[in-house]
């Protein structure tokens, strides 16, 4: 078991980098954080749409998001991987297309997240504004989703972690992230698949196990403030991979 | 009936039942009273083992309660114990409710306990309810629902533990009304309450409870208006302002 | 953007043999592994809450390390890992017998039931205490109080998610494609390579994954009416 780890850790962790790209752990972290960051505010814009006053907004947004939690996260990438190209125009990395897929699929579940931090809200901040002579966007913009998003910063986070996992369907279009590393790994070693499958499931479990506890502890501290929503973790959980 | 002896009980370092030793005889009622905390709550869930003592025994007809040869559903079945949240099920109509276990642990037929579910709602005045269910009950008709329900399995003892506490005040008097009748049908009954008019109508014998001991055991006419004991004195006063 | 779509091509055979028996593979891996899981699921919750000693610790270490670590990363220990230490006729018994189709079960069943164990024990605990109190003062038994009582009001309460994880269950049959097991996504990539009908052979594929989708969550819902507490 260690010979494999000696040997092969870099590769797992790094990818060939610097004499080649970036895979492995790394790159699953990276891809994790920059499709965070697109989803979030993409999710911020479905939830608004989700509660607008219009009614247009809501069905269409709805639509989408049903699509996004219906279909499973591999016929969504082989979606991508062909369509990406013939919308934009010109040839796209399988990196690239991993990214649109996971941040179009994370959004729709973000947006489920915003949407009941936004409904945990007692109706009584939206109708105190409102009686304030707020106008519907300032409510949202200095009211609402202030307080919202700061009690569902746990579940946000959470999210991350079902996104980590989520990177792994890179696999099934060649991306060099952990999943596919390991593979690779176990395509040129061929005599311990059980060492190389052992310590692609124990990387996950430490990195997750990781981020789950950091965002626990989180919780916890932001409870004192306010009143806890186990509720919206379970939204997280819901996730597919 | 109901004797207690040197019963004593630890919340850790807390001397929650402090050396109680008092007897309730058979067709007497009994009145706990003494300010919050007193432990009248703990003393009254001794009885039916919904709580456990350190020290002392608690005998029924002179079974030990608190023994380990004792079958505790059965002595449970021979004690009528009404809550003060009513804990009436939820998922079950009110006939049902009251059915349940005279079907489950008496064995009865379903024709056997519904005729005496019948009979025993007429005796709390709710004929008509029976197969409402008990979120469609105000809390009154629920608390009354509950005694029946307890009454159904023909137990020679009741015990309330604050059964109106929980009550808006103008549905206090129903469940006295049926809990007074109960009284002098002569049922043997020990209640904790802070109900001083029923106290004085009804009881036979008061007992003042205060930091887990009795300090005072008397009739209610001794007690109300000349008691020994201090703090029963500064109680008795204090209800007056 | 003009499509020139031509679903007929897909009727003919043998692609829509191979499409039909995609269909069926997925859904009676679905129907496999929901059954591992809710069995298993069962038998978690209620060992955690049994008591015994040690029951509680390891279930959620169980529970923690299957939602941790990604299903893809499952299928592949299991199938590509776990298979070798088996003993040789062993495995060469289940490559005859179908060893994607067992495997995936294991697999997707494992990580699931440590979902559904989730969604039980959180459905027991959501029941208020007042109520075993009131089933246990009328002289009912432990299981007795939970089968009459505690149990109807926790199914109650855990069924929506319940549902959310059976359909999550059901998308993750799919990854079992890349064991090659011939699931319906599988199968679709098998004719798309043959006919280069991508638009068509995907769009099949989605509209088959939303279908059962819906279904399932339909499903859910006349569950819930009518484990709907009356009155409310």
């Amino acid at each position: 078991m260690f010979e494999v780890i000696e040997t092969n850790a870099r590769f797992l962790l790094i990818g060939s980098y610097p004499n080649g790209p970036l895979g492995g752990l790394a790159l699953t972290l990276i891809l994790s954080l920059l499709g965070l960051a697109l989803a979030f505010p993409l999710g911020l814009m479905l939830a608004l749409c989700r509660v607008a006053p219009f009614a247009v907004l809501r069905i269409v947004s709805g639509i989408f998001v049903y699509v996004m939690r219906g279909i499973p996260l591999v016929m969504l990438i082989f979606w991508s991987y062909f369509l990406v190209p013939r919308l934009t125009g010109h040839a796209v990395s399988a990196f690239t297309a991993l990214l649109v897929t996971l941040v179009l699929y994370q959004s729709a579940y973000l947006c489920e997240v915003i949407r009941a931090g936004i409904d945990a809200l007692p109706k009584g901040q939206f109708e105190a504004s409102r009686s304030l002579g707020m106008t519907y966007g300032q409510t949202i913009r200095m009211v609402i989703l202030p307080q919202s998003l700061f009690n569902m910063l746990p579940s946000l986070l959470g999210q991350f972690v079902g996104l980590v996992k989520d990177t792994s369907i890179g696999y099934v279009i060649s991306v060099n992230e952990l999943t596919f590393s390991a593979q690779q790994i176990n395509n040129s070693l061929l005599t311990r698949p059980f060492e190389v499958f052992f310590l692609l499931a124990l990387t996950y479990f430490v990195v997750c196990f990781s981020l789950t506890a950091g965002v626990n502890f989180l919780e916890r501290r932001i409870s004192r403030k306010s009143v806890p929503t186990n509720a919206a973790l379970e939204v997280v959980n819901a996730s597919a991979v | 009936m109901l004797a207690l002896s040197k019963v004593n009980k630890w919340y850790g370092n807390y001397h929650a039942l402090v050396d109680i030793t008092a007897d309730v005889q058979r067709g007497e009622v009994v009145v706990v009273c003494g300010p919050s905390g007193s432990g009248k709550s703990t003393l009254i869930r001794t009885i039916n083992r919904l709580e456990s003592i350190h020290k002392g025994s608690i005998t029924l007809d002179g079974t030990d309660v608190h023994s380990k040869l004792q079958n505790v559903n059965k002595l449970r079945s021979r004690i009528g114990f009404v809550f003060q949240q009513f804990n009436l099920f939820p998922h079950l109509s009110v006939i049902e409710n009251i059915c349940l276990a005279p079907m489950k642990v008496l064995g009865k037929s379903k024709t056997e306990a519904r005729d005496r579910a019948a009979s025993l709602l007429s005796r709390v005045g709710l004929a008509n309810k029976a197969d409402a269910y008990p979120q469609q009950l105000s809390g009154g008709q629920q608390q009354r629902v509950a005694i029946a329900r307890a009454l159904a399995m023909d137990p020679p003892v009741m015990l309330f533990d604050e059964p109106t506490s929980a009550l808006d005040p103008e549905m206090v008097g129903e469940v006295l009304s049926v809990m007074k009748s109960l009284a002098k049908d002569g049922m043997t009954m020990m209640c904790v309450t802070h109900e001083m008019g029923f106290a004085r109508e009804v009881s036979d014998r008061v007992w003042f409870m205060d930091k887990g001991a009795i300090l005072e055991s008397s009739d209610p006419d001794t007690f109300f208006t000349n008691p020994e004991h201090p703090r029963a004195k500064s109680f008795i006063s204090d209800l007056r302002h | 953007m003009y499509l020139d779509l031509n679903f007929d091509a897909l009727l003919a055979q043998p692609f829509f043999d191979e499409l039909v028996h995609g269909a069926q593979f997925s859904l009676a891996l679905f129907a496999a592994c929901w059954v591992l899981a809710v069995g298993l699921g069962i038998l978690l919750a209620v060992v955690r809450i049994s008591g015994l000693p040690f029951a509680e610790r390891a279930v959620a270490i169980y529970v923690s390390y299957q939602r941790n670590v990604p299903m893809l990363a499952h299928l592949f220990l299991w199938y590509f890992g776990i298979s070798t230490l088996l003993p040789a006729d062993v495995q060469s018994w289940i490559g005859l017998h179908g060893g994607e189709f067992i495997f995936s079960t294991i697999a997707i069943g494992l990580y699931m039931a440590a979902y559904f164990s989730e969604d039980i024990r959180s459905g027991l605990r959501s029941v208020p205490g007042g109520q075993t109190e009131a089933a246990r003062s009328l002289g009912m038994g432990f299981l007795t109080s939970i089968r009459y009582v505690v149990l109807p009001q926790a199914i109650n309460i855990s069924l929506p998610t319940f549902t959310n994880h059976t359909i999550v269950l059901f998308k993750n049959t799919s990854l079992a494609m890349a064991l090659g097991a011939a699931e319906m996504t599988y199968a679709v990539r098998e004719v798309e390579n043959e006919t280069f009908l991508t638009y068509e052979t995907y769009i099949v594929a989605t509209v088959f994954y939303l279908a059962i989708s819906l279904l399932l969550m339909a499903a859910g819902a006349v569950a819930a009416k009518r484990v709907r507490l009356p009155g409310h």
